[in-house]
């Protein structure tokens, strides 16, 4: 990693600028509320990243990014729950939420999250080690394309559905009104601003490693596998090793993303990591620009944005225009606004990466 | 025994509506390897040509012999227009169709909720379908027999378009080897907007029947793309047969998982098999052999 800092200086610069937006400027000119927002936009734009380096880089059309950010933002939620039921009634009281169902006894599998260090674990481990098997028994056997896409986004529905039906998780509803993040009290606005802080440096380290992962050789292979998978093969490496990362560090990436949603939002519902919340995941990822590094986060970023300030105001206005910016966006533009620079050139890109992507 | 023709009952009977709500899928699939998402959209418009047809008509029974065939074109003429405006322009870009008509599903959904409202709308079921039948012990609603019925119809009518006449024969010639095809003379393109109207014309034929089960809203379509999905995932590329198979292998499976457990394990059971199934056949049940890398 230094080795490329060091022979880019414009990559130091460019994070450093980042880094002095999101941490110095964003907190003097939002008000409390607004920088809520956009920590819950940077979350979004940490799923982004992931998927740009799956289905951007790799090829992959992850439906499904939703399972994973889902997953972390459940792990932490069920901590956040436990500690809260502790804090009021001591420890391995059973939860707000689990009492006005019913529920008298803690589910066995509730008990380890009381344990913070466990949460965070599972949190990294667990979703990531789920894309790991899912992905090598996708990818061993060859499964690809459209055919992948639509298991991810069946894996999407069944998950959902999985948690509807889940009363010890909150069901329907999903779980809410948490007081205590790690001690720290939720409505205090010095603490709302740490999360911001939280989802921003979070939101770094994942473009960070994006971009050692892009200019590193595996990078290079990710990007061969996508636009020659047989070639890669006849050349005697394993195309479905290759892509199972990529996989599987999106799905990390999710999952700490969902793992900072939940405390910043304050509640995290199936409706939420479903099929059509998880297919929203790609709008701003193909409007940015798949296969670049910063285009999904500032798409991400832009369509929830416009989300929040629009969908009030207009509802049904703004299914019209995500509707249309799917169509728009991804058969006139594939290469997303990162490739307007390059058509106004008139540099003619003989491999759009859409196509390639295809 | 009860149990078991219960059973065998229900997985035939979730199996023919996945079957209804696939086979056009999958004959588009099959055609253009295009995933088609707003292939839900279309069956909710049938539902809706089925609730306006019965608002106008009145009568239960005229309303659906009108609504079934008026559904059919309904649903076909939207696919000839999406075809002609959106695919045709897509097509060496399978996963980009998928999220373009994603897009389109999306803005078909808010028309509908635009025109008919959010809540759901519901269809009265004509007389002669409604109460039961005695079947080996097991009472049958008349309305999953007719959708039976229907599904067994519906694939008939496509394998004898296909098997026997000269369009199918195009068909077939063109999901075979497009190149060849386009050299011996057949229009491809012509042959692709076909396949896109008769398979969104079965959507919409889909969406129709499933009035009967069910009440209508701006998302029903959704909520039966996924499983269709699967069925076409699980039976193979363009082939009828493999959908059939696949169509009631899976309402089967779901059925089985049902009794055993709940409907939410239920879906989490199949998806498992699904995944478990392509590790033995990737690419479907029913493949048509090829020599490509692809």
């Amino acid at each position: 990693m230094n080795r490329f800092f060091a022979s880019r200086p414009g990559t130091w610069a460019g994070f450093a600028a980042a880094a002095a937006v999101l941490f110095g400027l964003a907190p003097l000119v939002l008000s409390g509320f607004r920088l809520g927002l956009l920590a819950q936009f940077l979350c979004y734009a940490i799923v982004a990243v992931g998927i740009g380096l799956a289905w951007g880089r790799g090829g992959m059309l992850t439906l499904g990014q939703g399972v994973f950010f889902g997953m972390g933002a459940y792990l932490m939620a069920m901590h956040l729950k436990m500690a809260d039921a502790a804090f009021r009634n001591g420890p391995g009281a059973v939860p707000d939420f689990m009492e006005l169902a019913g529920i008298r006894e803690l589910p066995a599998y509730w008990a380890p999250f009381a344990s913070p260090v466990f949460t965070i674990a599972a949190i990294l481990l667990l979703p990531t080690g789920f894309a790991v098997l899912l992905g090598l028994a996708v990818f061993k056997r060859r499964v690809k394309g459209a055919y992948f896409a639509i298991l991810s986004q069946a894996l999407a529905g069944a998950f959902a559905i999985l948690l509807i039906g889940q009363q010890s998780l909150g069901g329907f509803n999903g779980l809410s009104r948490f007081r205590y993040f790690f001690g720290y009290n939720l409505d205090d606005p010095v603490n709302q601003q740490m999360l911001y802080y939280i989802a921003a440096g979070v939101l770094l380290a994942a473009v960070a490693i994006a971009l050692q992962l892009r200019r590193s050789r595996y990078g290079e292979l990710l990007l061969a596998v996508r636009d020659a998978e047989a070639r890669v093969r006849f050349l005697g490496y394993d195309a479905a090793n290759i892509k199972t990362v990529a996989y599987a560090t999106a799905a990390l990436f999710a999952s700490v993303a969902g793992a900072v949603f939940v405390p910043i939002v304050g509640i995290i519902s199936p409706a939420s990591i479903g099929i059509v919340p998880s297919i929203m995941f790609l709008l701003g990822v193909a409007i940015g620009g798949r296969a670049t590094l910063l285009g999904p986060v500032l798409g991400a970023l832009a369509v929830y944005w416009a989300q929040t300030t629009l969908s009030e105001q207009f509802p049904s206005g703004w299914v019209y225009a995500q509707g249309l910016l799917f169509v728009l966006v991804i058969a006139l533009l594939p290469g997303g606004i990162a490739s307007i620079t390059a058509l106004a050139k008139r540099i003619p890109t003989k491999r759009a990466p859409a196509e390639a992507a295809a | 025994m009860d149990l078991l023709v219960g059973q065998l009952f229900t997985g035939l009977s979730t199996g023919s509506i996945l079957l209804l709500a696939a086979l056009g899928l999958s004959l588009t699939f099959g055609q253009m390897g295009v995933i088609n998402m707003a292939h839900g959209e279309f069956i909710m418009a049938g539902c809706y040509t089925a609730y306006v047809v019965q608002q106008i008509a009145g009568d239960a029974g005229v309303s659906l012999l009108i609504a079934l065939p008026l559904g059919f074109a309904v649903g076909g003429a939207m696919g000839l227009v999406l075809e002609a405006l959106l695919i045709r322009h897509l097509y060496h870009r399978p996963l980009d169709t998928l999220l373009v008509t994603f897009g389109v599903g999306l803005i078909l959904q808010q028309v509908a909720r635009d025109v008919f409202g959010a809540p759901a709308v519901n269809v009265s079921v004509p007389p002669a379908l409604r109460g039961g039948v005695d079947l080996l012990g097991v009472t049958v609603p008349k309305t999953r027999l007719f959708i039976m019925g229907l599904a067994i119809v519906a694939v008939t009518a496509v394998a004898l378009v296909l098997r026997f006449t000269p369009a199918g024969r195009r068909i077939r010639a063109v999901v075979g080897n497009r190149d060849l095809a386009e050299t011996a003379g057949i229009s491809s393109r012509a042959v692709d907007a076909g396949t896109f109207f008769i398979g969104s014309g079965l959507a919409g034929v889909a969406g129709v029947a499933l009035t009967l089960i069910g009440s209508t809203s701006p998302t029903t379509g959704q909520s039966y793309l996924v499983d269709a999905f699967l069925v076409v995932v699980a039976g193979g590329l363009g082939r009828i047969k493999g959908a059939v198979v696949a169509a009631v292998a899976l309402g089967a499976t779901q059925a089985v998982f049902e009794t055993y457990s709940t409907a939410s394990l239920a879906k989490v059971g199949v998806f498992i098999v699904i995944v478990v199934f392509l590790q033995l056949r990737p690419q479907g049940l029913f493949t048509l052999r090829t020599r490509s890398l692809a």
